[in-house]
């Protein structure tokens, strides 16, 4: 494959899993420092978080306002397990945040999925207001608003927490283990994105109604798609808990979910790989406001607005158009009239 | 059995709880119902209308007003700083968004909840505060197990009055008509001569105004806080949804539901209060995806 093939089909993702395999190369030679590394490793767990929303966003197109609960939910299985059980391996506590956050998703999203647009946002926000309020006050579990520390952990069997101290572990050891994670994880929703189930859900996206009349089950795949989304969200969760060292019941807010929304829209949500840029560039921007002024949601609301208005696209999305490619989506087209036409009216009506 | 003042006490809790639920929710309701927005500052609007009246009340109220002054004009005060933001907000950044989709929408009104947020922080600073004289000054009704305030009273009425107002405005003039008829068919209500553009505006205004006035009247009870905002949005959403969104009688019925089912559960088992709010909220989505009054 020539590179502007590769570039066609996988966008920017092999620069960008290059530059993530020498950044602490690149730390070592002093280009970067040891906290710009630890931003990175954010970047990569919300990247993988945005991936997933996205494939409901993006390739679905319904908007959630609830990721935050399979992120929570993710996190809350490795913090609990740990606690409880005292389990220090990470690969079988990823395993069960994948099958914990598999069952919250695919039985909150038979729920979420009865809906489109508008009103699948806010079911979708309900159930992730259920996780919060859950998590908040079944403290004698969760710890409730204190949360649950979280230590570094074993990774493939072996114990660096007994070797090394947790700044060292996160940067070096940790570091690699999140990029393998997320490089295995995007090539799995790169390649479900581009198989006929990608495609179809695409095709239910664009036109509802037709996809339904040529004989899509359009509920179950976006049923499907839910569940996938929820479960990949649940991964970035879990590893959240242990980069994080301490989880708490604000990342189950929907609030949170809103951190997720900006940064796949940031990155550009009609792409397969905006949010993984969204992600990173989210995680320095808010560092660097937060740095600066304390009014660090004053800053992301704005670029949010201005966004929405004038930049919807995103990044990636502004970048591809100017390309004339799309890597990884089929269609660019704005969602059809008959979905619209979907939206309940009469609602103001006397005695309605 | 029952103590009968303990019914007493719940049965006005319910009321007084109905009452704010309504007063969150009518405003976003009627603003959904109309422009197909819902807006996710409304909570920031509330908490708006909620510090204005404290801050006023601190600053000047409580010497230089005579006493009943200050159960009128610094809520309405707050009142009209939201509807201010509101006329600014509407025209610039909800405008060009009316014709994409409700996802774009959605994230304007967002982004501007987060903005809202900040600048009340900026202003005000992250300490709550309270002036809470005119709640005092009203007294209590012994109840037997408890006093009950009499403030609560003007909170309940005014949640009757607001009520009261929207479905005369809707139903009883010229102005409700071409709201309704705008809510209905947008492009034939234009056709017919209606400016459904200053319309829009003027129910954004109108919305805000309700909750930031409600805000104010709340804050006199309690404390005006930070995360005011974001509480209330969601409590907002559960009783839209439980009533139908858009519908006014929805917004009463769905608050008169949640109020009361509020008080139940926190009678038998505190602890899942939150929690079980949410749940019957998805039930009845799941049940009636347009809630109990939404047309369709």
């Amino acid at each position: 494959m020539k590179p502007i093939q590769i570039f066609q089909n996988f966008g920017i993702i092999p620069l960008l899993a290059a530059f993530l395999a020498f950044a602490p190369t690149l730390a070592q030679l002093g280009v970067l420092t040891e906290f710009h590394i630890n931003l990175l490793t954010y970047g990569m767990v919300f990247g993988l978080a945005g991936l997933a929303f996205n494939i409901l966003l993006g390739y679905g197109g319904l908007l959630s306002f609830g990721h935050a609960a399979y992120f929570a939910v993710g996190a809350y299985t490795v913090a609990t397990l740990y606690r409880y059980l005292r389990i220090e391996n990470l690969e079988v506590l990823i395993a069960a945040a994948i099958l914990t956050s598999l069952v919250v998703s695919a039985f909150f999203g038979l729920v979420a999925t009865r809906f489109t647009r508008i009103f699948f946002a806010i079911m979708s926000l309900a159930l992730t207001q259920i996780v919060w309020a859950t998590t908040l006050k079944i403290y004698w579990f969760t710890g409730g608003s204190d949360g649950i520390r979280v230590p570094h952990m074993a990774l493939l069997g072996i114990e660096f927490q007994k070797t090394m101290a947790r700044p060292e572990y996160l940067s070096s050891v940790f570091y690699y283990y999140t990029l393998g994670v997320f490089i295995a994880a995007v090539l799995l929703v790169w390649l479900i994105l581009h198989s006929p189930f990608g495609r179809t859900l695409q095709a239910t996206r664009d036109n509802e109604v037709r996809a339904e009349f040529i004989g899509i089950p359009v509920r179950r795949y976006r049923w499907i798609a839910f569940t996938i989304s929820g479960t990949f969200t649940g991964l970035a969760g879990a590893l959240f808990a242990v980069l994080n060292g301490h989880v708490t019941p604000e990342i189950s807010n929907w609030i949170f979910s809103g951190n997720i929304v900006f940064l796949t829209l940031l990155g550009g949500f009609r792409t397969f790989d905006g949010p993984l840029i969204g992600a990173i560039l989210f995680i320095f921007i808010r560092q660097y406001a937060m740095g600066y002024t304390i009014y660090w949601e004053l800053v992301l609301g704005a670029i949010l607005i201005t966004m929405v208005l004038i930049f919807s696209r995103g990044i990636m999305g502004t970048l591809y158009q100017y390309l004339g490619i799309a890597p990884g989506m089929t269609s660019l087209k704005t969602p059809s009239i008959a979905i619209k036409a979907n939206i309940p009216t009469r609602s103001l009506k006397k005695g309605g | 059995m029952i103590d009968p003042s303990i019914f007493l006490l719940s049965l006005f809790n319910g009321l007084l709880y109905a009452s704010v639920l309504f007063l969150l929710s009518s405003g976003l309701n009627l603003i959904y119902g109309v422009m197909r927005i819902i807006n996710l500052a409304h909570g920031n609007l509330f908490a708006f209308g909620a510090y204005i009246c404290v801050w006023l009340l601190i600053t000047y109220g409580l010497q230089s007003l005579p006493m009943p002054a200050w159960y009128v004009l610094p809520p309405l005060v707050g009142g009209a700083v939201a509807a201010g933001i509101a006329m600014v907000v509407e025209p610039t950044l909800l405008r060009p968004v009316y014709k994409r989709p409700e996802e774009f929408q959605l994230l304007v009104t967002f982004g501007v909840m987060l903005v809202l947020a900040d600048l009340l922080l900026l202003i005000f600073g992250g300490i709550p505060i309270a002036a809470r004289e005119p709640y005092f000054v009203m007294g209590f009704i012994d109840l037997g197990v408890a006093n009950y305030p009499i403030y609560n009273f003007v909170i309940i009425g005014l949640g009757l009055g607001v009520a009261i107002f929207l479905w005369f405005l809707t139903y009883r003039t010229r102005f409700g008509t071409m709201l309704r008829a705008t809510s209905l068919d947008q492009s034939m209500a234009q056709a017919m001569g209606v400016n459904v553009r200053r319309l829009m505006t003027l129910t954004f205004v109108l919305g805000s105004f309700i909750a930031g006035m409600a805000g104010a009247y709340l804050a006199i009870k309690d404390t005006a806080t930070l995360t005011l905002g974001v509480e209330t949005l969601v409590l907002a959403f559960i009783v839209m949804v439980t009533g139908g969104l858009g519908s006014m009688k929805g917004a009463f019925v769905g608050a008169l539901v949640v109020g009361y089912l509020r008080v139940l559960v926190t009678l038998l088992y505190p602890e899942a209060e939150l929690m079980l709010l949410w749940l019957v909220t998805a039930g009845i989505l799941l049940a009636r995806p347009q809630g109990l009054f939404g047309g369709r």
